[in-house]
């Protein structure tokens, strides 16, 4: 038996991501329909024919889930595996799937490399797995494809559990250039492209952005003017201003891949946020200044004889240090948590469609999946946004140079 | 977090971090460097611009304030002279005048003079030739009165007479 994902049982969590993102952009929403009502007419229609497409999508899933039944998966676990399948990593780059008649699962996609190290470096196609149906034979050792990880096994395949069902086989460390490496490097090449033909077109044409470029220019600017410049000032912000622009793009691009219907889950993985809550890290502490680390050692400087600080260092300066981590930890959580409730929300609500099976449920929760899907592009903005302002804030402090006397820095660092 | 931990891939995190990394330097070679030097040189180049046209207006004013008071001296300049041309005028007038007074006296003068010496050598010309005249007549009046020896006498007698007389 399959152990079901966990997410979904928690269902307060869900309602919670769900409330408060809906309460964070309901306003905006709302602004934006009623700037749109011109426009009404086009999306009533738009909406009509959306009704007419998923109840007909829904009732054949009803078919489906009949036979479903008979091998004793019900719908709505069916439902829980896919969103918990889809918010992984995964080693091949699969495009869509379907069952054919005879119940045979059939996978549109390409495989992609897998890497090993497991004493010597294994290289081999993810193709040999057969989406994890069959074991995988690399220089007489087995590896078996199991819940998107690679486990060492014997020749059967077995997989041996402990008392939590989690297995307990061998795992080989994986370098595989695994579905989310690949959209890193297609991000990252779509990326360069973008930016040096922008950078290219600049010399062309004496300082003047041609096509896209008159897209991109004003957000560059506007992470240069009002996010680097306020927040670390006017003297250092010129050296983050590479990190900030690279990860504001990054992790924008990354998140509207995630909206696409290839199931790209980029930066809704904890890996992903935290390299790059580390690398913000990182940066922060070795490019602050003296005054930066004083204030985490000697958080009130002057104001107090020695012999009275001791008590209260006792507890400030751990505080201090534990906010060193937790600043970018929050990073990682923030920008993880909701890309992956976003995932989740539209996937249940997709999933709803095929569990009302009905006239009204499902083209309601179409209507509601499209809805959550129109503010999850903004929130792919906003989280992308929120990122690059908090690290820019982080290299704020790190930055600060203090004329002793006026101190006139924001106290956010102590929220 | 149990879940966390469990989802997280190192191999992920590792290729995140060297793709992520050489991404970043990657875009700053090649596009955030350019780019933001192009967006800067533009800037600066507006700015240049805003503050050389700021620059020719504030000469313009300088050189319309320049002319303005180049014409205000001038003007002066001119009633200056204006003034200092009717003061030589009047100089030159009034030193005629003077000079044209003087010069009439001494004419008036010399003329005086050259009538009076006219005056005299008519008057002396006039007494000689009165006297030449007198001498004439007295001649004549005595060759009349000595033609004959009555009128002789009777002279000598009248003159006698007067002799008494005197």
């Amino acid at each position: 038996m399959e152990r079901p994902p966990k997410i979904l049982e928690n269902k307060s969590l869900k309602a919670f991501f769900f409330l408060r993102e809906w309460l964070t952009f309901a306003p905006i929403f709302r602004d934006r329909y009623f700037l749109s009502e011109m426009r009404k007419t086009f999306f009533t229609r738009f909406l009509l024919v959306a009704m007419l497409f998923t109840t007909q999508f829904a009732f054949p899933a009803e078919k489906e889930n009949e036979q479903h039944g008979e091998q004793g998966k019900d719908l709505k676990t069916e439902i829980k595996e896919y969103i918990s399948h889809h918010l992984k990593d995964s080693h091949d780059f699969s495009l869509f799937s379907y069952t054919k008649e005879n119940g045979e699962h059939k996978y549109v996609g390409f495989p992609l490399p897998v890497i090993l190290w497991d004493d010597g470096l294994k290289v081999f196609s993810s193709s040999q797995f057969h989406h994890g149906e069959t074991l995988a034979e690399v220089d007489g050792q087995y590896y078996k494809l199991y819940h998107s990880k690679i486990y060492k096994t014997d020749a059967e395949g077995t997989i041996n559990y402990d008392e939590d069902h989690h297995p307990t086989n061998a795992k080989p460390l994986d370098f595989s250039i695994t579905k989310n490496v690949m959209m890193i490097i297609i991000t990252g090449l779509l990326m360069l492209w973008l930016f040096s033909s922008l950078a290219r077109s600049y010399a062309k044409n004496n300082g003047v952005p041609t096509g896209i470029g008159r897209f991109f220019e004003p957000i560059v600017l506007y992470i240069r003017d009002d996010i680097a410049r306020p927040n670390i000032g006017e003297k250092r912000y010129k050296k983050y201003m590479p990190f900030l622009l690279t990860i504001f793009f990054f992790i924008w691009f990354l998140n509207m891949f995630g909206m696409t219907p290839f199931g790209v889950n980029v930066t809704g993985n904890i890996a992903i946020t935290t390299a790059l809550a580390i690398l913000t890290f990182v940066i922060t502490n070795f490019t602050g200044t003296k005054d930066y680390w004083m204030h985490q050692f000697n958080p009130l400087g002057d104001s107090l004889p020695w012999y009275g600080k001791i008590p209260l260092y006792i507890i400030l300066v751990p505080i201090e240090l534990l906010g060193l981590i937790i600043k970018p930890f929050s990073l990682l959580i923030r920008l993880y948590a909701n890309m992956q409730a976003g995932h989740i929300v539209i996937g249940s609500l997709i999933g709803l469609m095929f569990i009302f099976k009905s006239w009204i449920g499902s083209p309601l929760s179409f209507g509601l999946a499209f809805a959550i899907m129109l503010i999850e592009v903004l929130v792919a903005l906003l989280q992308a946004y929120i990122f690059t302002m908090l690290s820019a804030l982080y290299f704020g402090f790190a930055s600060e140079e203090h004329d002793h006397g006026h101190d006139d820095e924001p106290e956010l660092a102590h929220l | 977090m149990e879940k966390l931990l469990e989802e997280f891939s190192l191999g992920l995190f590792f290729w995140q971090t060297l793709l992520f990394a050489l991404l970043l330097f990657l875009l700053w070679k090649f596009a955030w460097k350019p780019i933001l030097k192009a967006v800067n040189d533009r800037e600066e180049g507006i700015k240049n611009a805003l503050d050389a046209a700021e620059e020719a207006k504030k000469e313009m004013q300088n050189v319309t304030a320049d002319s303005e008071k180049l014409l205000k001296e001038a003007r002066a300049e001119r009633d200056v002279l204006l003034k200092e041309a009717r003061e030589i005028k009047e100089g030159i007038i009034s030193e005629a005048k003077e000079q044209s007074k003087v010069e009439g006296d001494k004419i008036i003068k010399q003329a005086q003079a050259a009538i009076e010496s006219e005056k005299k050598a008519a008057v002396a010309d006039i007494k000689a030739q009165v006297a030449n005249l007198s001498l004439d007549i007295a001649e004549k009046v005595i060759k009349e009165e000595l033609s004959d020896k009555k009128k002789q006498q009777k002279l000598i007698e009248d003159m006698l007479g007067d002799i008494k007389l005197n």
